[in-house]
């Protein structure tokens, strides 16, 4: 098994990452934080980064939140690509603002944003 | 109660990044029965107890979510019966031809205020579930997979679910059964509503972007099977959301897990009966994390915001 640093530039946090996980993957089996998770399988945008230096393999990947430029330019799902080289990336996807955080006082029809 | 007009739900259509490797994560993992694929590449998969032809239908597409989610209703004449309700509630309706779906009926199909597009329709093959009607055995799970009992609900994510709960209790019979209330204790943020006995056969959550699916889930016979899915996807890999855990709401036990594609699912089992005599429940809003997992009583950030 050959494992990769991937170096989160928003925390300065690393940690080490085996090929066959994803980068996400391999960040969340070490308990490591940085990159939200969602859906772990492409679909659902929230773990979205953009990789800096490195290779990577991909899996395919929800075109609602990468588009094909994006891809080409290594802004890509960290759940659906797998290091092939050490990574430096920042994070771009979150977890979307809800209703429940958007709410206003009582009487006002809260208003909806993502 | 004698059951007319909507049945329950029968068929949800869900987009898939990649259809080659879907196929047999349904088969193998979910423990669906492969029903072929039609001439545009989509494939159909129903329970190893559900009668009608098909209940889950997977498109190739290049992002995830939710077609449409289709309700069997009871015959033609129902069809066409719910059809005026509908236009009558202000609501354009389509007619689908028969044939469109494999082995299934004309469908009407109209979109809900939140953007989601719903179906009715009367008529699918009953191929029987190979218990036969006439002395049939149990059903022993011997096969791969979780092997659910059936597709049972949808929980759809959407902006205007207040449009929703009038079009479905007003145009198309069903019963409020739980609702929780925002912080002002006005608004609601989400809404479960049955045609059925069941606690649900659909439920929304207020949410900024339409047309968004939370999850299709799949009922489970005993708390046991809830385990023994939860096993077989730790086993596969497959990406669990939450649980097993319960629901205050309804009070069925639940995993929520991710399809290869992010679309979440949940296998789950138990929840009350309902009666169109019973009073719906409330949630308040300082209590919804107890009511969405009763045991943790908090919510995970992925509950209302990861959708597909
Ligand atoms: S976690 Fe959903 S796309 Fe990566
Ligand atoms: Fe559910």
């Amino acid at each position: 098994m050959t494992a990769y640093t991937i170096l989160i530039e928003d925390t300065g946090e690393s940690y080490r990452c085996a090929d066959h996980r994803s980068v996400l993957q391999g960040m969340e089996a070490l308990g490591k934080k940085g990159i939200p998770a969602g859906c772990r399988q492409g679909g659902c945008g929230v773990c979205k980064v953009q990789v800096a230096q490195g290779s990577f393999s991909k899996r395919v990947m929800s075109r609602e939140h990468v588009s094909a430029e994006e891809e080409a330019i290594g802004c890509v799902l960290s759940c659906c690509i797998k290091p092939t080289s050490d990574l430096r990336l920042s994070v771009i996807g979150k977890m979307k603002k809800n209703v429940c955080r958007t709410v206003e006082p009582a009487g006002v029809r809260p208003v909806y944003s993502t | 109660m004698t059951m007319t007009g909507v049945l329950r739900p029968g068929h949800a259509q869900i987009r898939v990044l990649d259809i080659k490797e879907s196929i047999p994560w349904y088969t193998d993992v979910m423990g669906l029965v492969p029903m072929g694929q039609d001439r545009q590449g989509r494939a159909y998969f129903k329970t190893r107890q559900e009668h009608d032809h098909h209940s889950v239908i997977l498109r190739q597409a290049d992002r995830a979510g939710l077609d449409f989610f289709g309700f069997k209703v009871l015959d033609k004449a129902t069809l066409d019966d719910l059809e005026k309700n509908l236009r009558a509630h202000g609501v354009a309706t389509e007619r689908i031809p028969a044939g469109d779906l494999l082995e299934t009926g004309e469908r009407v199909r109209f979109t809900l205020p939140t953007g989601h597009v719903i179906e009715l329709y009367a008529e699918k093959k009953d191929v029987g579930n190979a218990m036969g009607y006439t002395n049939p055995e149990v059903d022993v799970i011997e096969g791969k997979g979780i092997c659910p009992v059936r597709m049972d609900h949808a929980l759809l994510y959407g902006p205007d679910i207040d449009g929703n709960r009038e079009l479905f209790q007003k145009a198309l019979g069903f019963s409020l059964v739980e609702r929780v209330k925002l912080e002002d204790g006005q608004t609601d943020l989400a809404l479960w509503l049955t045609c059925s006995a069941k606690a649900h056969d659909i439920a929304l959550v207020r949410h900024a972007e339409p047309g968004k699916l939370h999850h299709v889930a799949f009922l489970l016979s005993t708390w046991e099977q809830v385990l023994r899915a939860a096993d077989i996807m730790s086993k596969h890999r497959v990406s669990i959301d939450i649980g097993p855990t319960r629901h205050g709401i309804t009070q069925g036990t639940t995993i929520y897990f991710f399809d290869p594609s992010g679309n979440r699912l949940e296998t789950f089992c138990g929840g009350y009966d309902f009666y169109p005599d019973m009073h719906p429940v409330t949630w308040t809003w300082d209590e919804v994390g107890a009511g969405i997992f009763y045991h943790d009583r908090k919510l995970n950030d992925a509950f209302l915001t990861v959708v597909t």
